[in-house]
């Protein structure tokens, strides 16, 4: 693992705005090798956004991003997930036809490389490579405790599962960061407790980098190394947890002015 | 998907395995067997029509590898198929190739104008697909009718010869079935493959969450391409076999209402499942042959004058109430039915998995 200083993905003065409405002014972001980054704001602050413009599903105006060196700025989504970019979603944005199983196997799409006359023929090779892969795939479902519903079509699935298989499906591409979108959102304390000790324990084993959109301040404080806070488009705010809970800025932009 | 009580997969490559116990390869090899002695127990009637109902399990697979696994909605299939069967006629008749060859390479051409055809699916969805491929439809019926006559024949097509191994000639029914009916085994077998392995998932994936599917690193510009190339591939192997079928190609025997009819087969079947595309095509042949056999009875009720139009009406009609009461009813189609029935036997006395 590369020391904790290595700047891996680095967001340099992004602009996005939808016409009137200016998502994104200025905001100029560095996530380092290996640690647990939080990005907290308001509503429509555009912190979602600014994932967005990392994966590529936005193009920004102007400004750059850059991933382990290489600008990533125009590139497609599936060329920047190909680079080691996994995502979830805030909305659930799952297979929902797929089963838990396929909806993970399919998340290893880039590590497989079956082709489609491998795939028509089986036997053989992709045989052997979808064994393999549902090996890891396995692995997974036991790490996410999902065992009983492995089987399950998504779409069957509770809210706090889906959200579970949603991580799955982005682990599963093996990510060398990874991009949460507010995973614990809509959960109770438990479920909350769980996904944290996913995300805990996965950047503990793997040493995934981890970018993490969430509201919940007291659980912000517990995981992240370091905090981000937007408002409206723009960084107010950035430092360990202890240094943004007394900020004032960031207390104005939560709770108002006095 | 559940299993009897005390059977269990104990390994993963049993788990994926479409035939995972002893019975029910005894199943297959059993149907196989059947298959493979059909021409001996049926008329030649009955093998003629059992010999379309391969061609439509072949064509119906590749439509629903295209619209049922990748959601690329397409009613421009009996075209494609069209296009599979002029590139056949033409690579013998023009290049003097035989059967053989042409079977190796008309799917290929037929792949390559699908995906030219499913350009349009980069930009347009759903409704607005279906009528870029209508427009395929008609440009490609169009273009079988006036384009270069010299080569394809224009309105009186092509008189292609009925192929042939070591003598024997593939011309009567009860041979021709085994031209056809191992084709369509040996394509079942690859449409299942392909579904149920990497290419299969991203064409699911691409229909449910296209966006996702992006970001998870699925280019959806090359799947949804890919997934036109093999519905067209399959649709060229369709082609293929009405070429050895009919043993002639012309204009009109592609007609829309045939591609009509193939999304009724996967609608009917079960869309994005193999066995549903065999289900569909049986079921909407059977109607077909039914249709035909009630129709003169029928008319017999009624004065000449009404009863020529109730004989060319009837099938349209029953196939339309048929789609409907489908898709009110069981809108995943026969598939579905046929797994609650298994699971029910699979449990009995019980009516869900026991644990």
């Amino acid at each position: 693992m590369a020391e904790k200083d290595t700047v891996q993905l680095s967001i340099e003065d992004v602009w996005l705005s939808f016409h009137e409405v200016k998502a994104l002014q200025g905001v100029s972001l560095e996530v380092k090798q290996g640690e647990i980054l939080a990005v907290v704001g308001p509503n429509g602050a555009g912190k979602s956004c600014l994932l967005n413009v990392v994966n590529g599903f936005y193009r920004a105006q102007k400004g750059s991003v850059t991933f382990e060196g290489r600008d990533i700025t125009r590139l497609s989504g599936h060329r920047i997930a190909a680079l080691g970019i996994g995502r979830t979603f805030q909305s659930l944005q799952l297979y929902t036809g797929l089963s838990v199983l396929d909806n993970l196997m399919a998340g290893r799409h880039l590590l497989q490389k079956t082709g489609m006359v491998a795939a028509a023929l089986y036997f053989g090779w992709s045989h052997k490579e979808e064994i393999e892969h549902r090996k890891q795939v396995e692995w997974l479902i036991d790490f996410l405790e999902i065992e009983a519903v492995r089987n399950q079509t998504v779409g069957s699935l509770s809210y706090g599962l889906r959200k579970r298989v949603d991580l799955g499906r982005a682990l599963a591409l093996e990510p060398r960061i990874l991009l949460l979108d507010e995973p614990m959102a809509g959960m109770n304390r438990d479920e909350k407790e769980d996904i944290a000790r996913f995300i805990l324990d996965v950047h503990e084993m793997r040493g995934t980098t981890i970018v993490v959109i969430e509201h919940d301040m007291g659980l912000v404080m517990d995981i992240a190394d370091r905090v981000t806070v937007l408002d409206w488009g723009q960084k107010i705010a950035e430092g360990s947890p202890e240094e943004i809970k007394t900020d004032p800025e960031v207390i104005k932009a939560f709770l108002g002015e006095e | 998907m559940s299993r009897p009580a005390g059977t269990k997969d104990v390994d993963y490559a049993q788990s994926m395995a479409i035939l995972r116990t002893r019975f029910e390869w005894v199943m297959l090899i059993a149907f196989l067997i059947f298959l493979a002695v059909v021409p001996r127990i049926f008329s030649p009637e009955t093998v003629d029509i059992i010999n379309v109902m391969a061609i439509w399990v072949v064509g119906a697979h590749g439509l629903n590898l295209l619209t049922g696994y990748a959601g690329q909605i397409s009613i421009g299939h009996a075209a494609f198929i069209g296009v599979g069967a002029y590139s056949t006629a033409v690579l013998i008749l023009q290049l003097g190739l035989n059967h053989w060859w042409a079977l190796l390479l008309a799917p290929i051409m037929t792949g390559l104008v699908g995906m030219v055809f499913g350009l349009p699916s980069l930009r347009l969805k759903g409704f607005y697909l279906a009528m870029a491929t209508l427009a395929a439809q008609f440009i490609l019926t169009t273009a079988f009718l006036f384009a270069m006559p010299g080569i394809v024949g224009g309105i009186s097509g092509l008189t292609v010869p009925f192929p042939e191994i070591g003598g024997m000639s593939f011309r009567v029914p009860e041979n021709l079935y085994y031209l056809l009916m191992p084709t369509a085994v040996l394509m079942t077998f690859f449409a299942k493959n392909i579904a149920r392995s990497r290419l299969g998932r991203a064409f699911v994936a691409v229909r449910d969450n296209d966006l996702a599917a992006e970001i998870m690193g699925i280019s959806l510009f090359g799947y949804k391409l890919r997934a036109f190339f093999v519905g067209c591939l399959f649709a060229g192997v369709a082609g293929w076999m009405r070429v050895c079928y009919d043993g002639c190609v012309r204009p009109d025997i592609y007609p829309l209402m045939d591609s009509i009819w193939y999304l009724g087969v996967i609608i009917i079947g079960g869309m994005g499942s193999t066995m549903g595309a065999i289900f569909g095509a049986i079921f909407v042949r059977l109607l077909h042959e039914m249709v035909l056999v009630a129709s003169p009875a029928l008319g017999s009720f009624f004065p000449p004058e009404i009863a020529g139009q109730l004989g060319s009406g009837l099938g349209l009609v029953v196939f339309g109430v048929v789609v409907a009461l489908f898709l009110i009813f069981e809108p995943r189609g026969i598939t579905h039915t046929w797994e609650i029935l298994k699971g029910r036997i699979r449990h009995w006395p019980f009516v869900f998995a026991p644990g």
